[in-house]
């Protein structure tokens, strides 16, 4: 990185030495951006946006929020009530969250579509699991803090899974409990590493931007950068594009948070909680619905535990899983059925996942989960080997010419790019 | 509509201001209004909650502190000192020569009624508790309060009379409900 000169003589004295504004310029100034993005490639600032909103409104309610199970859920209450703004906060992060993952649900299915996890990219795709993993963690054990049933109940169950485990599961699930049932001293870890594991997301965001920068987006035609031609620099074309799509974004984050704050809340988590009474109907977060489905639809204990991260962790192993050299969907007619296919497939596991676990449900969830597991390990791989690709085009430039013959993509074209 | 005009008329106004000009200040001002409108229910969130505004008043009944005897209550989880002072008490504090005290202040003005000398306890220095409350401490020269971190005293008036504090001791608001109860805050 080439240090850049500054007009302003304290920048340029700072810069030369400790370079943080040639650092800045580089990485969100100038750099080169592929020059056909679409809106599906907003969804990566916005979950960085999401995340920056919940890290604030999270510390603000720590600053009123008591970690005891006999003061936790009355401190919730008074956050809504006493707390000035205390109801807007807790709605924000409430709701955050389920638009934090809302957001990040796209941005893997836009990696999905697009072939975004291919070589030379699949690091920074495992660190994008790796954050999916461990926003998972951090939403459950936020969600145990308000102390209501369903925070109770949750922790109960998802501790459990761990006693599938042979031989030592028992133990971790003491361990993990600070006791013999989910009490005050699960509450209080809960909290410390609920607090503390937003900000190893912010670590493992780090290393997936410097990632990222290495080789560049991905861009919907899923074909290298050819040069300048090809792209445009970060801002102002992209930093606007962002700020539009984060203006639409937060208008239903805002719309949710003030009309319907609680529609992706289950209202049982305004009962106090009660070891001694399970709800009738427990389900867990919208948000994990999809997992809790494949951990039902396995009639084993231990299986459905190892088929529910067995579907995060086929996800790490990807990009070795579709072989294809073929980035974007658009280039692979067949691919694009099963994306789509697959993408039906998660959405019935989301249903099914909220629906009780009896009759043509539990056929349903069966079928959906081997669809599930089928699209990554069988019709990948094959796919690679069979499906013929449509031809590529030579550059991200091309497409725009061979249409420029009069249509409004001509027009659309700057003069000065015409020389190429 | 930008489109049927010339590049240069687009851009430029006969003033040298662009209309891009302006839609950039008016980008710029709205955000900055809505990142103060996110910014300070962050910020008043540290501010009393109404549970703890709902505790700022108090109610205390006054008629069983026997003459000389002092209480000392909790308010906004701070001290507040009643003394109900003796005759002797009232007259050296209303003979003082107020023009020559650090912060001069008559004792009329400090005290609603002369029997009843309400203030804060909080050394007006560095926010210790002075002593000469109870039966046998320390009441400092002039017969007040002592503050035993950096040595001020005061005097029955709770006006500052030696040592480092700045200001006499607080008078909180209070009112007279009846001649037997009073209400702080």
């Amino acid at each position: 990185m080439e240090s850049k000169e500054f007009k302003n003589p304290v920048v340029s004295w700072i810069d030369h030495r400790l370079p943080i504004f040639s650092f800045l310029n580089h990485e969100a100034n100038e750099y080169p951006t592929p020059k056909n993005l679409n809106y599906f490639w907003n969804f990566g600032s916005l979950a960085g946006i999401a995340l920056v909103i919940m890290i604030v409104t999270g510390i603000t309610l720590a600053m009123s929020y008591t970690a005891h199970t006999d003061y936790a859920f009355d401190s919730v209450e008074r956050i809504m009530r006493d707390v000035n703004h205390g109801w807007l906060i807790r709605y924000i992060h409430m709701n955050g969250a389920s638009f934090f993952f809302i957001v990040v649900f796209i941005h893997i299915f836009r990696g999905l579509y697009y072939g975004s996890y291919k070589a030379p990219r699949e690091l920074l795709w495992m660190l994008g699991v790796l954050i999916l993993l461990l926003m998972m963690a951090t939403a459950f054990m936020g969600y145990v803090l308000p102390w209501g049933q369903m925070s109770f109940w949750g922790a109960t169950v998802i501790t459990n899974l761990f006693s599938a485990i042979p031989l030592v599961g028992e133990n971790i699930v003491i361990w993990l409990w600070g006791g013999f049932s989910v009490d005050n001293p699960t509450l209080n870890r809960f909290f410390a590493l609920h607090y503390l594991l937003p900000f190893v997301i912010v670590g493992v965001v780090v290393l997936h931007l410097v990632a990222l920068h290495r080789f560049g987006s991905n861009n919907p035609l899923g074909i290298d950068t050819r040069g300048p031609q090809d792209t445009l620099p970060f801002h102002p074309y992209y930093t606007i594009k962002d700020f539009f799509g984060l203006s639409v974004f937060l208008t239903f984050f805002a719309a949710a948070v003030f009309f319907v704050p609680n529609m992706m809340g289950h209202p049982d988590n305004y009962i106090p909680a009660n070891a001694l009474q399970t709800p009738a109907h427990i389900v867990p977060e919208w948000y994990f619905l999809p997992f809790y489905a494949i951990l039902r639809a396995v009639p084993d204990k231990l299986g459905g535990v190892l088929a529910m991260f067995g579907a995060i962790a086929v996800l790490f192993v990807l990009p070795w899983l579709d072989r294809s050299p073929i980035r974007s969907a658009r280039f692979r007619p067949i691919f694009k059925i099963f994306f789509w296919l697959l993408f039906i497939d998660c959405l019935v596991l989301g249903y099914i996942g909220a629906m009780p676990a009896e009759g043509i449900y539990v056929l349903i969830g069966r079928l959906a989960t081997v669809w599930y597991f089928a699209h990554f390990l069988i019709i990948l791989p094959v796919l690679s080997v069979i499906e013929t690709p449509r031809p590529l085009p030579q550059s991200i430039s091309q497409p725009i010419f061979s249409a420029a013959g009069g249509g409004l993509a001509g027009a659309m074209s700057a003069p000065k790019e015409k020389v190429e | 509509m930008a489109k049927s005009k010339s590049k240069t008329s687009e851009m430029e106004t006969s003033q040298g201001k662009s209309r891009r000009d302006f839609i950039v200040v008016a980008s710029y001002a709205m955000g900055a209004v809505g990142a103060g409108a996110f910014a300070w229910p962050l910020i008043d969130q540290m501010n009393p909650a109404a549970d703890t505004l709902a505790l700022a008043s108090i109610e205390v009944d006054i008629s069983k502190i026997a003459e000389g005897q002092s209480i000392t209550l909790k308010w906004r989880g701070k001290p507040v000192f009643i003394r109900h002072r003796t005759a002797d008490e009232i007259r050296q504090a209303q003979d003082v020569d107020i023009d020559g005290l650090r912060h001069p202040e008559g004792d009329e003005i400090r005290a609603q009624k002369p029997e009843y000398l309400v203030v804060l306890g909080v050394c007006t220095h560095l926010g210790c508790v002075p002593l000469g409350q109870k039966v046998g401490e320390v009441r400092g020269e002039y017969d007040g309060w002592f503050c035993p971190c950096h040595g001020s005293h005061y005097d029955a008036s709770g006006r500052i009379r030696k040592g480092p504090a700045p200001t006499n001791l607080e008078v909180p608001p209070y009112a007279f409900l009846s001649d037997n109860v009073i209400r702080i805050g």
